[in-house]
């Protein structure tokens, strides 16, 4: 199509109007129907049947936070390999090709140096501690023995 | 053109009847109004048969664990207990909502609809057939790789929102699981993108045959690496096991919904299954030939020229015969998520993370930087013709 057109997205609003009514209506279905007798055990938190203690938005490992970062690394990039990926087949085809293989391995080798990067810095393991075992106190515990 | 279906319907002297009826009738062009009217009838049949379809799968799931383990599965409610899933759908409407009282209420309520907005949006770029895609848009993969992350974040809300410890262990476990997957399975899909040349599934597609060797899971060995990348990563996207993490239930009681009931679990499950029958389209869609049928009979040519049928009644015929096609292949797929389901232990997150990042990520990046030599090396010829040509040739020479 020579011009960008917007007709082609009604179905993606159509979807996600059904979505919400199907939700929504099923929800609303329920809400005439269904039993509703709250009491003060039956809302609080699941914690195996003990009183729940404290809650739950405490702060959380570090760990996820750096995958997320990477993640966000990893995620714009490959976004941005979309349109050279796109194109591709027919710079290819027009003999152009390899100018657009330069330039795919260039930010393919970037990406690599990002990973091997983490890699080194043990980002990517999930259990850090247990890379660094040869700390002053364990040296010294086996030591004494 | 865009191969959608009102650019289906539009061929049929019907469709040009009824245009020019309703414009005469309200006294403007009314192409808009119809293709709209179509668009809307069309999802609601989209909508309703993958609703089915994610119904039937809990039952499948059952059924097929219930085999495995030399067990009946469910088998009371209706013929062989295919019912069941409509039981299961009344019964969770019935149940008492419940909502903890010291969640946040909004993003509790919203979480699961993020879920179901974020499957059903992906619904409209899914090639059932070249005619039955509700959207054709350009940059289809694309919008569908951004579309189905909406899921990630509606796991997260949920475990977030629930205020207790399993569902806020579960939600980061799944934030952190559905991202870090999202880039071995994304990297693929460049790669794939590099092969076909075009973003839309139709160009995706269209590269591909109906025939195992004209598909791109065989175009070279790289791609055939690529396709074992995929499905692994959308095993990992969809949290189904041996990813299943998130709701690790002899660890985390039931992960991210252990404190949704009723209906509001019902819709995480039907979200769940449903993703599972796309992501298994888009492997299809990709790697599997999509919805081609051998010998180009999806277009239906064949019947017109042999049988004397009208045109638009042969290409109806190879319509089926490509819905047929899809479904198969991907229904074949579904299977094997399944099988994988009750034959794999579940990962520890530690080795879930090792596997994402230090095997299939290195994995994945080796195989686009392979394909795009491939592509340059060879001009896009697939491994199969390579070799047929080189057959040819030679033959020739003698």
């Amino acid at each position: 199509m020579s011009t960008f057109n917007l007709d082609v997205y009604m179905p993606v609003v159509i979807l996600i109007a059904l979505a919400t009514i199907v939700a929504g209506g099923s929800m609303l279905l329920g809400s005439f129907i269904r039993p509703h007798h709250p009491n003060k055990l039956k809302e609080t938190a699941y914690e195996c049947g003990e009183e729940p203690i404290g809650s739950a938005w405490a702060n959380f490992n570090v760990r996820f936070y750096v995958i997320a970062l990477i993640f966000i690394i990893f995620d714009v990039e490959s976004a941005l390999m979309f349109p050279v990926a796109a194109v591709f087949r027919h710079f290819n085809e027009i003999g152009l090709g390899g100018t657009l293989l330069i330039s795919i391995f260039t930010f393919t080798l970037i990406l690599v140096a990002g990973i091997v990067y983490c890699w080194k810095k043990g980002d990517l393991d999930w259990v850090k501690s247990f890379n660094a075992p040869s700390t002053p106190q364990v040296n010294a515990l086996s030591k004494d023995k | 053109m865009n191969s959608t279906v009102v650019t289906y319907l539009s061929q049929s002297k019907e469709f040009t009847n009824t245009v020019a009826w309703l414009s005469n009738a309200l006294g403007f062009d009314a192409t808009s109004l119809v293709a709209f009217v179509i668009f809307a009838i069309a999802s609601l049949i989209v909508v309703g048969a993958l609703a089915t379809i994610g119904g039937l799968g809990t039952y499948a799931e059952r059924k097929i664990s219930a085999d495995l383990q030399m067990r009946q599965g469910p088998n009371r409610v209706g013929p062989y207990g295919i019912l069941q899933f409509l039981a299961d759908g009344v019964k969770m409407i019935l149940k008492e909502d419940l909502i903890p009282a010291q969640a946040d209420r909004f993003t509790f309520i919203l979480a699961p609809f993020l879920c179901m907005i974020g499957v059903f949006a992906t619904l409209a770029v899914v090639p059932f057939s070249s005619g039955l895609m509700l959207a054709d848009i350009n940059v289809g993969v694309f919008y569908l790789v951004g579309m189905a992350s909406l899921v990630g974040v509606g796991v997260f809300l949920g475990g977030y929102s629930s205020n207790s410890k399993w569902s806020m262990l579960g939600g980061m476990r799944g934030a952190s699981q559905i991202i870090s997957y999202e880039i071995p399975a994304t990297i693929t899909i460049v790669s794939i993108v590099l092969i076909a040349g075009g973003l839309s599934f139709k160009t995706l597609i269209g590269g591909q045959g109906g025939l195992p060797h004209e598909w791109f899971l065989l175009h070279n060995p790289f791609a055939f690496i690529g396709f074992f990348v995929y499905f692994i990563a959308a095993l990992a996207e969809t949290n189904r096991a041996p990813f299943d993490l998130p709701e690790a239930e002899s660890e985390l009681v039931s992960g991210y919904h252990t404190e949704y009931s009723g209906m509001r679990f019902g819709l995480f499950a039907l979200a769940e299954y449903i993703e599972v029958f796309v992501v298994c389209g888009v492997a299809v869609a990709l790697f599997l030939g999509g919805y081609k049928v051998p010998f180009d009979l999806g277009t239906g040519h064949i019947f017109t020229e042999k049988l004397g049928l009208d045109s638009m009644l042969s290409q109806n015929i190879g319509q089926l015969l490509e819905l047929g096609s899809f479904f198969t292949k991907t229904l074949a797929l579904y299977y094997v998520v399944i099988w994988v389901r009750w034959t794999l232990p579940r990962l520890r997150v530690d080795q879930l993370m090792t596997l994402c990042w230090k095997y299939l990520t290195p994995i994945a990046l080796f195989n686009l930087l392979g394909i795009a030599v491939w592509m340059y090396a060879f001009d896009g010829k697939s491994i199969y013709s390579l070799i047929f040509n080189s057959a040819v040739t030679a033959a020739g020479h003698h």
